[in-house]
């Protein structure tokens, strides 16, 4: 019989460990959901294609050390730019066009895009697997009883540069700030000089960077496919659902939560709930409190 | 400078605006009167770009300028302070002011010139000077329209239009905000359009003025010959009667 007490020790143990690994996943959320808040917060939209930059990211960067064997960074960069100039064709294509139509139908069109993104990236990298090296060695790492792998200090290292980076863009750049002045008071921002149509451009072009960075740092790990865009948009847009739609700390916060909560529920349940506490909680913020858990009093919108 | 030649704006089936024509000369002060709902709001917009005219055509500096977008006419130099000034609440007095100089910032003007008409609108409204960091939503009225008029001119407009900026404030704030408007002309030759509840105030400081009546244009003169005009003062200046009361 083991003496009291142990138990519950490696059960906080475990805890511990279920939470580090759930707090890098949850960077990769917060990332994808940052995008996500920033189209809506520009045009109204849900983009449900968010989740395709994130796949394109992870396979462009796979093709480009695999085929062209590029190093590393360059794969990296080129990956990254080439899912935005994705992102902003998408917007000129199929959003653009359409400005004035519905949100409804402008969301099924982020749909309908997503799954042409999906189709064209089955056809071009086949439907198998792929993973990229890690950033640096795999050796695990030991902190305070719990181990973690070196990439998941880069994923929450990364996180945080950019998040941090999000922050200084959008309050202490002139176009960060019209950015938000066009989704606090779009006709006042027109009547400044602010072009709208400029703004949700450049809100696509952020997103689907972001996109592509957390489809890059995540697949050492998490392996990519050119299907892994569903489940991670949807993970993304429960973080920002949780978050209020926030393009800031309330989303980072929902991702980290959403993480750490389906790390949990995976390890002390049983992994088959992995996928399915994200839409729990999804529903229960819905129904609960649908303006988010980090948004203060509604701030005026008009 | 400016000039409007029979336009016509519609909100769908709504026809707002009948054949309007008007014009504004450099420096010049113009106010355009008219009960609620007579359309001015709409002229200020149409020619802001915000719900242009159908047919007509809108000349500025000799450009043709119906059919740009509004951003488009904030770079030709046609500002519009709008009506409820629609300050950036949760941004600072000084973020709004920044935010007035978009299109600077975006030509690459040199910040210093811009951070010194930053200080020109302080120096223009010295009531705000002290809260640059506060949050515009927590500024009072009057310091709201204030502001307003402050971001507007910070894109250095050669034209102003300003949506009712006497519209619920005391009347010694509306005293300083009409004293500044008198002034940019003095200082800036800007020239102002100026839509007006309060008639006899927007009269004594234009130099003409237009009436507006169920989306046309029923009367253009001199603002002196307006005030004196008794269909006017039974119509617009219904202040008189007080005074007769007190009489
Ligand atoms: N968004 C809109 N949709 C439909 N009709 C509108 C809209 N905005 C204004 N109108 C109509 O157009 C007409 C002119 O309105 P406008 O706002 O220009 O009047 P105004 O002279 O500015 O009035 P006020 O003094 O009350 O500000 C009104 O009959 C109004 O009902
Ligand atoms: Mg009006």
């Amino acid at each position: 019989m083991p003496n009291c007490g142990c138990e519950t020790e490696t059960m906080s143990h475990q805890i511990l460990q279920y939470a580090l690994s759930g707090l890098s996943t949850g960077a990769i959320y917060s990332l994808i959901g940052i995008g996500f808040a920033i189209i809506y917060n520009s045009t109204g939209i849900i983009n449900f294609a968010q989740g395709e930059f994130v796949m394109l990211g992870g396979m462009m960067t796979y093709f480009f050390l695999s085929l062209l064997r590029l190093p590393m960074l360059a794969a990296m960069c080129l990956s990254i730019l080439l899912t935005t100039a994705v992102g902003v064709v998408f917007e000129r294509l199929a959003i653009r066009p359409l400005r004035n139509a519905n949100p409804l139908s402008l969301v099924i069109i982020t749909i309908g895009g997503s799954i042409l993104i999906r189709g064209i990236a089955m056809l071009q990298f086949g439907k198998d697997t792929h993973s990229i090296p890690a950033f640096s060695s795999n050796e695990p790492l030991v902190i305070a009883d719990a181990t973690i792998l070196p990439q998941n200090l880069w994923i929450l290292g990364i996180t945080f540069l950019i998040i941090a980076a999000n922050r200084y863009f959008f309050y202490h750049t002139i176009n960060g700030k019209a950015m938000r002045a066009c989704s606090h008071n779009r006709r006042a921002a027109s009547l400044v000089g602010i072009g709208v149509k400029r703004m949700v451009l450049i809100s696509f072009a952020i997103s689907s960077a972001l996109g592509s960075i957390a489809g890059i740092i995540t697949a050492p790990l998490t392996m990519t496919s050119y299907d892994v865009g569903i489940m991670l948009g949807l993970k993304g847009f429960c973080a920002a659902i949780i978050g209020g739609m926030s393009s800031g700390v309330g989303t980072v916060f929902g991702g980290l939560l959403l993480g750490i909560f389906e790390s949990l529920g995976a390890g002390l349940i049983s992994s088959g709930y992995k996928d399915a506490i994200a839409f729990i909680i999804l529903l229960l913020i819905l129904f609960i409190r649908p303006q988010g858990l980090f948004r203060k009093a509604e701030t005026e919108r008009v | 400078m400016l000039r409007v030649k029979n336009i016509n704006t519609y909100y769908g089936q709504v026809h707002a605006l009948k054949n309007i024509s008007l014009h504004l000369r450099a420096g010049e002060i113009v106010t355009l009167i008219g009960a609620n709902g007579a359309g001015k709001t709409t002229i200020l917009n149409s020619l802001s770009g915000i719900t242009p005219p159908r047919d007509g055509e809108i000349q500025f500096e000799g450009v043709t300028v119906n059919g740009f977008s509004p951003d488009r006419i904030v770079e030709m130099g046609i500002s519009q302070v709008p009506e409820g000034r629609q300050v950036f609440k949760d941004f600072s007095v000084e973020d709004n002011l920044e935010l007035g100089a978009y299109l600077r910032y975006r030509n690459k003007e040199k910040k210093s010139d811009i951070r010194k008409d930053i200080e020109d609108v302080f120096g223009l409204f010295p009531q705000l000077s002290g809260r640059r960091r506060q949050m515009a939503g927590t500024l009072s009225g009057g310091e709201q329209q204030m502001l307003a008029i402050g971001r507007a001119l910070m894109a250095k407009p050669k034209v102003l239009l300003l949506d009712e900026p006497s519209m619920g404030l005391a009347p010694l704030v509306v005293q300083e905000i009409f004293k500044v408007i008198v002034n940019l002309r003095v200082k800036r030759s800007t020239a102002v359009l100026l839509v007006e509840q309060n008639a006899r105030a927007a009269l004594k400081i234009a130099d003409r003025g237009y009436v507006l009546e169920t989306g046309k244009v029923i009367l253009e003169e001199n603002a002196r010959d307006l005030l004196e005009n008794k269909d006017v003062q039974r119509a617009y200046l219904g202040r008189d009667k007080k005074e007769i009361w007190e009489r």
